[in-house]
């Protein structure tokens, strides 16, 4: 039965779970439960992709109403990549969770922390999971509030502000993306994502598709926090609780990306975004300034989770210029890399979560000798940096090779050229951290403790992976490459 | 307002049937217009009006905020529950046919009863707890 339910019970389980953390409500119990959930999902993820590799697209019907009428669950590589995605980041981030939250979240709201967290992680796999327009939107509601939520429970009080910032901008992108998607469903007169794929050519030509397009793209751009619309994530970034950080980089601004891609390839059709509207015209050079603009003002910050959060905004640029590209190397590219950085973005984000847990700071200035008072921390922190930065034997590197690949092939090379330059500006800012972090003396000398055991477990396998998936590509490569096939038309 | 003789017997008037009312477009609304959201709403405007004439202190008496939580909790339970429900007896989630497979009507009936009573009682429970919220916050200084 399990086998035959299973995209439905990767989006229910968490849900059910939410209301009875409430219910719960002592503190271990409930981290115990919520780990537990996201264990399991991470589990079915699993099993799914692994089902959908074998056996190709499955599609489930919920309440037994048939797509196009009802709503579908629709899985296909992509997705199932994605949901893998999101799960392991949830599933490895819950060890971290218990020591860091009990110090920076007060006792009695524990219980409601993990019901967003929980939340939270249900929109963005219901996001990932659902083949229908609006279902899509519904979803990202449940994410987006809930990470409202949990970024304004950061201890600093201009968690609220930045909070109320994010809400503002990401109920922008949600109000454009709905009326997009109002404007397909005017002309189709259907909301599932396949069906809408075959009725939209009709309409090719006229003004409201270009209007619906445009909305929904602009909607979808800013939930990703493309240049020049990502004034919202460094704040939302910096202020959030460290878990809260490290869980929306790897996944919040990823599913979007996704959802990108299912609108542009699947829904509309390269057809008529790149042919049509030359949407990569647009794409490429924005990718392009949006790296070199984030990664200079990475360079300037004075404090570290912000420095990464600018870099956030520059590694979505190389993501976006994979897609811009529209070639199954370009796509692999930016759907791998896609993958890595959450990895590696993640661990970053942990280590700098652990140094706030001892040092109460995340300022570069109180960072001082840090790597000799924390140096498995540390050590952490050089290794997922060098990935961002693209050293062979890295995650970074594999999706950066990728990147330039397909810049090649198109014969772009001035292109190349500037992605291969950009990689410097991203040695200066993690350079930075290091220099402060190894080579100045500590200001007082305090004995400070390395981080306490269940976050290094976090760090570690997160670390461990942006290793190993640096050295070991197939499984990544090889499924991010059918994925590109597979939006692109090219294979099955 | 306690003191103020109108608004205190107006509301002891309306207070009732405006509940009754809310329960009304619940269970009403499979007919004519209304369903979950809209009782939902009204039932905590009954609240709320109450808490407006006798004070926050004096309702809190009566619907008590830990209780409101669980509520907010278990109508979302209630929705789920019934999905899961119909998984179990071998259906896709939320197929309410499986509540009556012999009259597929009246499942779907049933099925819709339960769903649109789960979100009647989050949503007058969310509303009241949003009002809670901003009532019992102190003026800041």
């Amino acid at each position: 039965m399990i086998d035959m339910h299973l995209p439905i019970l990767l989006i229910v389980v968490p849900l059910v779970s939410a209301p009875l953390c409430v219910l719960l409500r002592q503190k271990t119990l409930v981290w115990a439960f919520a780990s537990l959930v996201c264990v399991a999902s991470l589990g079915m993820a699993s099993m799914l992709l692994i089902r959908v590799l074998e056996e190709g697209v499955i599609s489930y019907a919920i309440g037994g109403w048939i797509a196009p009428w009802g709503i579908e669950y629709r899985v296909d590589t992509i997705n199932a990549f994605v949901l893998l995605l999101v799960s392991i980041i949830a599933a490895v981030l819950m060890f971290f969770a218990l020591p860091s939250v009990a110090d920076e979240i007060s006792g009695k709201q524990h219980y409601l922390f993990y019901t967003a967290y929980l939340l939270c992680f249900t929109g963005l796999m219901g996001i990932a999971i659902t083949g229908d327009a609006f279902n899509v939107f519904v979803f990202l509601e449940i994410s987006s509030l809930s990470s409202y939520t949990l970024i304004a429970l950061g201890r600093d009080r201009r968690a609220l502000t930045a909070s109320y910032q994010y809400l503002i901008m990401g109920t922008l992108g949600a109000t454009f993306i709905v009326i997009g998607i109002g404007l397909m469903y005017m002309m189709t007169g259907t909301l599932n994502m396949f069906d809408l794929s075959e009725r939209l050519p009709a309409m090719f030509e006229t003004r409201t598709a270009m209007v619906a397009f445009a909305f929904l793209t602009v909607g979808m751009l800013i939930k990703l926090a493309m240049f020049p619309m990502h004034m919202w994530l460094p704040n939302a970034y910096c202020y959030a609780p460290s878990l809260v950080t490290a869980f929306l980089a790897a996944t919040a601004t990823k599913v979007s990306i996704y959802v990108f891609l299912r609108f542009t390839f699947t829904v509309w059709g390269t057809e008529f975004v790149f042919e049509k509207l030359n949407l990569d015209a647009f794409l490429i050079p924005l990718s392009l300034i949006g790296i070199y603009v984030a990664s200079l003002s990475a360079i300037y910050q004075t404090n570290v989770k912000r420095l990464l959060a600018y870099s956030s905004v520059a590694q979505i640029g190389y993501m976006m210029l994979g897609i811009g590209f529209v070639s199954v190397t370009g796509l692999t590219g930016g759907i791998v890399h896609l993958f890595n950085h959450a990895l590696m973005k993640a661990a970053l984000f942990l280590s700098v979560g652990s140094a706030v847990l001892r040092l109460g700071s995340s300022d570069l200035a109180d960072w001082k000798g840090l790597g000799r008072r924390m140096p498995v921390t540390m050590a952490a922190f050089v290794l997922a940096g060098l990935s961002l930065i693209g050293v062979p034997l890295t995650v970074g590197f594999i999706s950066k090779w990728y990147l330039i690949l397909a810049a090649l092939e198109a014969g772009w090379w001035p292109i190349a050229l500037l992605a291969l330059l950009s990689s410097l500006l991203a040695v200066i800012y993690v350079w930075r951290v290091v220099e402060v972090a190894y080579f100045q003396k500590a200001d007082d000398d305090s004995n400070v403790q390395e981080a306490p055991l269940m976050m290094q477990i976090s760090m570690w396998i997160l670390t461990g992976a942006t290793l190993y998936f640096g050295i070991q590509t197939d499984l990544t490569v090889s499924v991010a490459q059918r994925a590109a096939g597979l939006l692109l038309g090219v294979t099955p | 307002m306690r003191h103020q003789g109108i608004p205190r017997v107006v509301g002891k008037w309306f207070i009732p049937p405006i509940l009754l009312f809310a329960l009304y477009v619940q269970f009403h609304g499979d007919f004519g217009p209304g369903g979950g959201f809209q009782a939902g709403v009204i039932f905590a405007a009954a609240v709320v009006l109450y808490t407006l004439i006798f004070g926050l202190q004096a309702t809190k008496q009566i619907v008590k905020p830990r209780i409101i939580e669980i509520l907010v909790a278990l109508g979302v339970l209630l929705y789920a529950g019934t999905g899961l429900v119909s998984l179990f007896l071998g259906y896709n989630f939320l197929d309410y046919t499986a509540l009556d497979p012999a009259a597929p009507p009246h499942g779907q009936h049933l099925g819709i009863f339960l769903v649109e009573l789960g979100v009647g009682i989050t949503v007058a429970a969310v509303m009241i707890a949003i009002f809670f919220g901003f009532a019992g916050r102190r003026r800041l200084r």
